[in-house]
């Protein structure tokens, strides 16, 4: 039985090895995920999974080991990077908004610049994701007069907006207040359930139970546990994924 | 005050002369000064020398020595101009290498994580530079911005050293050599007339930094 392009994985990792001088971040890792699937990676602090989410489209460069997209091997640097970029969507923690654009501009400045839309169907398209993620009567303002929880939706109005087969999501809602949380997650549920492929860091396990397709456990650098989220909260078999689940639980 | 007024036109034609250099010299090195600073930050190591090398050389070499590099030096390579050009052009490479470290600065002032959305979403290196960080980094150094550009045009006096003629520096050479006019009313004449440039561009400054700065 050969593999159909539907059937290949979107994402493979091999051995992915990074070094921060003595410190050595990842140590070896391998993640693969397939078309439509929604992997949740958590772990404690300094477990590696911010940078694993990061080299997956080589914001940071890896020692060893390969990553492919889509069957492609990540390009080292140049305008063949750029191009795979254009189709990994990605939202930072602390958002990362153009902040001397207005939220319209944020959100059609790829497809303008780099898929070489016209401007009008640009923000015709813009418009309709940034209602679509609830923030569509902000669009004229620049981003510090929005709200955390606004801003990080328009972050990802403006990953979406360049159609990406991929989405990569590094703690998205770790810098918001508590009550702009939920706003940002449904977003990200409803993604889920329209099939888009995500890999989310991210320490909100409650989203990790009711979106997750699997959740990859890291700890160390590496990863210790990939289970279904069903399985992996109410049976981790890693002693450090019970460790860590016990330390979230007496909260 | 007289020996102003009795040649308030020969004045205001060095004026002019001056604020032409002037004008040209900050375009001029407002471009190169940018150039440079994109260089310093490039990934290029050939261009980040380029760009090292440039601003130790240019900004440790007194004006004066410069200009006449430029003058006497460029000529003898069988390049000819007129002296206006020279010293516009001196007056540009020796400006542009402060303009570089004013803009480099603020390149550096723009949050990394500006530069890496504009990555992520596939945006190459000089898309990067001209759409997100340059726009965020030259509202940041305004101030500094000004203080390289007023000293550019007090500097613009040097030029006169050269021999361009008809600025404002030959204005006092001619009036208290030639004529012989004493010097000091001349002199504070010039001076009078250079705050004519540098005080409404410091206002021009002050408007320029309200009107493009941006809340982060």
């Amino acid at each position: 039985m050969g593999t159909t392009a539907a059937e290949q994985p979107l994402v493979v990792a091999r051995g992915v090895v990074k070094r921060f001088g003595d410190h050595t971040a990842l140590k070896g890792v391998d993640l693969t995920v397939h078309r439509g699937e929604v992997v949740v990676v958590i772990g404690p602090s300094g477990s590696g999974k911010s940078t694993l989410c990061r080299t997956l489209n080589r914001l940071e460069t890896v020692d060893e080991g390969t990553i492919e997209i889509d069957g492609q091997p990540l390009p080292a640097e140049g305008r063949d990077l750029a191009r795979l970029r254009a189709d990994v969507g990605m939202v930072f923690q602390s958002f990362n908004l153009f902040a001397h654009k207005t939220v319209l501009e944020n959100v059609t400045l790829g497809p303008v610049k780099v898929r070489r839309q016209p401007r009008a169907k640009a923000e015709q398209r813009a418009r309709e994701l940034l209602d679509r993620v609830g923030v569509g009567s902000q669009a004229e303002k620049l981003p510090a007069q929005l709200s955390g929880g606004q801003q990080q939706r328009v972050a990802i109005a403006r990953a979406l907006a360049m159609d990406p087969k991929v989405m990569l999501f590094d703690e998205p809602t770790s810098a918001l207040d508590p009550e702009m949380i939920n706003e940002v997650l449904d977003v990200m549920t409803g993604l889920a359930k329209d099939g888009m492929t995500m890999v989310v860091v991210t320490h909100e396990m409650g989203f990790a139970r009711r979106a997750a397709d699997r959740v990859v456990f890291m700890a160390d650098g590496e990863v210790a546990e990939v289970a279904e989220p069903e399985a992996f909260f109410t049976a981790p078999t890693s002693r450090r994924a019970q460790d860590f689940l016990s330390k979230l639980l007496t909260h | 005050m007289e020996p102003v007024l009795d040649n308030l036109d020969l004045f205001w034609s060095g004026f002019l002369r001056s604020l032409g250099i002037a004008v040209w010299a900050f375009v001029g090195s407002m471009v190169l000064g940018t150039v440079l600073a994109v260089f310093r930050v490039s990934p290029v190591p050939a261009l980040r020398a380029v760009g090292t090398v440039y601003v130790a050389v240019v900004r440790n070499t007194p004006l004066t020595a410069l200009l006449f590099l430029f003058a006497f030096g460029i000529p003898a390579l069988q390049v000819n101009a007129s002296f206006y050009v020279f010293g516009v052009s001196g007056l540009v490479v020796y400006t542009a290498a402060f303009v570089c470290e004013a803009i480099r600065s603020g390149i550096n002032a723009v949050a990394p994580g500006q530069a890496e959305a504009a990555r992520a979403i596939g945006l190459t290196f000089s898309q990067t530079l001209g759409q997100v960080v340059l726009p965020q980094a030259v509202r940041s150094v305004v101030p500094p911005l000004g203080n390289v550009q007023i000293a550019m045009v007090k500097n613009s006096a040097v030029v006169g050293a050269i021999g361009v003629g008809g600025e404002l520096f030959s204005v006092y050479a001619r009036l208290s050599s030639a004529q012989g006019y004493e010097r000091l009313p001349i002199l504070l004449g010039v001076a009078a007339f250079f705050l004519l440039v540098t005080l409404p561009a410091g206002a021009l400054l002050a408007a320029t930094e309200k009107r493009l700065a941006v809340a982060r």
